[in-house]
């Protein structure tokens, strides 16, 4: 009787139906993300535990050039990565959404470096940049346009800027797909009604388009500043942080220093000052967004 | 050993010391009740765990499998084998180490028995059998396979790479031999580049070729990480030297090497652009087993050389070691052991290495007789690379802080710092001094 009546009660089952979700999200996401901070706060090497230092792991970090040079480029990585990605992301989904031939069959296509992936599309930019074997130098040379093999990966900056168009090569498509995603909610009467006022197609877009795209902006930038800034396998098989460590991403730096390198502590330290900057990506993106009063036409207080 | 009595030996060396009754050599000198063999008990039932780099030639990988199939029908014991790429081992190793359950086995590189000396079972006897067995281990074996007074891991050997070149661009360049010291080097690579066949080195982070090459050139010159008390003393003027030798060396390169991960060199140099580089046997390899009859074509034109020897006037060359190592966590301890021994013995390990014409020098002095070594010139000089190697702890101990200061390419850093100009010879010096200290201070 009281079994059934424990049961039937909407309190208990709804509890009880979450539990599933619960312990997975702690067993697979709480647990790992607790354990990696708590790492960063200990001398841990591998294969032996380690004793709790305080703060000496993230102090040890800030006096290392390298440490620092791979937070430059990771911030350098992600701001110049995210903001072509969103340029050229809401240039293609305002292409798409108009009215093609083959629609759904260039919808399809631009979503392709997307699913490919990322380790066979950074090998296939392997090559492409490979000092030797580069198809684009020998194109370029060819047209006669340049005289010798340009060295994508070997200088700093030139490797710096080529990562980033891999980066952007990949990224653009989920960028546009989702866009495009969000202009099809977007009511015609809205252009209708804009139409009748004698709005031209640019204060269409200023004022119709953009603000009420801006939730779906929202979101789908935040997760491409985290994709970005998170970035590893691209770095890994192009350039595996090189040269001169120019390329050395936080989460590649982190990766070499934690396991390659065997101290664990100091990587999951490494590893753990990058919530900072991804919580505060999350937290722009969410207050600075959604700003419904501008949305809805009027202005922000 | 010692505390087993004759009857309990003559039993448990059935095993072991079978194959090579079996195969007929170890014993063919008659004396087989007090001939040395390993004595060993391998726990009922039996399963092994082996995770071992992923081959660089795909003779290694065949061979090894063979030896396995013989294994398990020798003894019963079960054996089963992941290949993982060489960069993976590491990671999966220390995992290993850190939870405390995975492979029974593991073939590891370099530091790592060093970094979890207390995960691994006591391998003194197996060492000690086999040193006794084959001639004795070369030194550098000793500093990788021992801890103090015991030996933590029984060394599989190096992959060893020399200066591979095609031998008529040298030619052309106005050398008959492979120059043996830096001042002919350098001349040759001079010549290389004013005929168009120039040199290259990798100086991106390749973990294999840029460390290899990088710590020999500071070597050769006496430059060194620590001393033998583990203090940073690579800030000197012995470095600084092999520096700017190596600014100098830079100018004749093939443009790109600073962008050149492990694969870069092989790819270039079977393509004909590039003339000399150090490398595995493996180029000699692929274009020995090539399809391309434009590749096929380099086979007679490919020799190897020693690296030259510099200023210290001994040979200060890093190759890839590899060890095997027998975790604490295994339920099998003695299995392992069999396993691990019965892979050294002459009738697996020679063949292993004809598999793999010679990618893996061997840790074992008796090995040099090795035909394998001179059934083509061009395999001998890959027979001394254990002999003439130097471990990348030099001079101080093996353990975290040289795994973590080559790990971050502290060294490969500082010579493409200097050789690119993005830093004078002194500043990459101070800058690698300051990057060395940090973990060489724990």
């Amino acid at each position: 009787m009281s079994v059934s009546r424990f049961f039937n009660n909407r309190n208990t089952l709804g509890l009880m139906f979450m539990v599933p979700a619960g312990a997975l999200l702690l067993v697979f996401l709480t647990y790992p993300l607790g354990l990696g901070t708590w790492l960063g706060f200990t001398d841990a090497k591998i294969g032996r535990s380690g004793q709790w230092v305080g703060l000496e792991n993230f102090i040890f970090l800030f006096g290392d050039s390298v440490a620092r040079l791979s937070l430059f480029n990771t911030l350098f990585y992600t701001l110049v990565a995210s903001v072509i990605k969103f340029l050229l992301g809401l240039w293609l989904a305002l292409l798409l959404n108009k009215h093609l031939p083959f629609q759904a069959f260039v919808r399809a296509v631009v979503l392709l470096p997307f699913i490919v992936p990322t380790a066979l599309s950074a090998l296939a930019f392997w090559w492409l940049y490979d000092a030797q074997f580069s198809v684009l130098s020998w194109a370029l040379i060819k047209m006669g346009l340049i005289d010798e093999y340009v060295i994508f990966l070997g200088d700093p900056w030139l490797a710096r800027f080529s990562t980033i168009a891999a980066n952007i090569w990949r990224g653009v498509p989920f960028v546009a797909i989702t866009l495009l995603a969000g202009l099809q909610t977007i009511s015609p009467s809205l252009y209708e009604a804009a139409s009748l006022d004698g709005a031209t197609e640019w204060q269409r877009f200023w004022h119709v388009t953009l603000p009420m795209l801006t939730p779906i902006i929202a979101v789908v930038m935040t997760f491409s500043v985290l994709f970005t800034f998170t970035d590893f396998q691209l770095i890994y098989v192009l350039t595996r942080g090189g040269p001169l460590n120019a390329t050395h991403l936080m989460a590649t730096l982190s990766f070499q220093r934690a396991i390659l390198g065997g101290a664990l502590g100091e990587g999951a330290a490494l590893a753990t000052s990058m919530v900072p900057f991804l919580l505060a990506a999350i937290m722009f993106s969410y207050f600075g967004l959604q700003r419904r009063a501008w949305q809805q036409g009027g202005s922000d207080k | 050993m010692s505390n087993i009595n004759r009857r309990d030996f003559l039993k448990l060396s059935a095993g072991v010391a079978g194959t090579a009754i079996a195969s007929g050599e170890a014993f063919a000198q008659g004396k087989p009740a007090t001939a040395p063999g390993y004595a060993y008990k391998p726990e009922k039932g039996a399963k092994l765990r082996v995770l071992k780099w992923k081959r660089f030639v795909q003779g290694d990988e065949d061979a090894f499998n063979a030896h396995i199939k013989r294994f398990t029908e020798k003894t019963g014991i079960d054996v089963r084998i992941d290949y993982e790429g060489f960069e993976d081992v590491r990671p999966k190793a220390a995992v290993a180490a850190n939870v405390g359950s995975g492979p029974d086995v593991i073939y590891g590189f370099f530091d790592d028995p060093h970094l979890y000396p207390d995960k691994l079972v006591d391998v003194t006897d197996i060492a000690n059998y086999l040193g006794g067995k084959y001639g004795g281990w070369y030194d550098v074996c000793k500093t990788y396979g021992m801890s103090g007074n015991k030996w933590i891991s029984i060394p599989l050997g190096a992959a060893g790479a020399t200066f591979v070149h095609r031998i008529s661009h040298m030619q052309a360049a106005g050398f008959k031999e492979f120059p043996k010291d830096m001042g002919g080097f350098l001349e040759l690579c001079k010549g290389l580049k004013a005929k168009n066949t120039p040199a290259g080195f990798a100086l991106g982070n390749a973990t294999g070729d840029g460390n290899s090459w990088c710590h020999w050139l500071v070597w050769a010159f006496g430059g060194k990480m620590v001393d033998e008390k583990n203090n940073v003393v690579i800030n000197s003027p012995e470095t600084i030297k092999a520096l700017e030798y190596g600014k100098e060396l830079y100018a004749t390169f093939v443009p790109g090497t600073l962008s050149w991960l492990d694969p870069n060199n092989n790819k270039a140099f079977l393509d004909g652009q590039v003339s000399c580089t150090n490398n595995g046997i493996s180029i000699y390899y692929s274009a020995q087993n090539a399809t391309d009859p434009k590749v096929k074509a380099l086979v007679p034109d490919i020799g190897h050389a020693p690296y030259p020897v510099g200023p210290v006037g001994r040979s200060t060359e890093l190759h890839l070691f590899t060890e095997a190592m027998i975790f604490k966590h295994t339920k099998f301890p003695q299995a392992a052991k069999a396993f691990v021994t019965f892979m050294m013995e002459k009738e697996q390990y020679e063949p292993w290495l004809k598999a793999s014409i010679g990618y893996v020098s061997h840790p074992l002095k008796a090995y040099e007789s090795n035909p394998i070594w001179t059934v083509d010139p061009k395999n001998t000089p890959y027979r001394d690379c254990v002999k003439n190697m130097t471990p990348n702890s030099y001079g101080g101990k093996l353990g975290y802080a040289s795994a973590g200061t080559m790990a971050d390419f502290v060294m490969v850093n500082m010579v493409a710092e200097a050789a690119s100009g993005s830093k004078t010879p002194k500043e990459a010096a101070e800058r690698a001094q300051a990057r060395a200290q940090r973990y060489y201070k724990i």
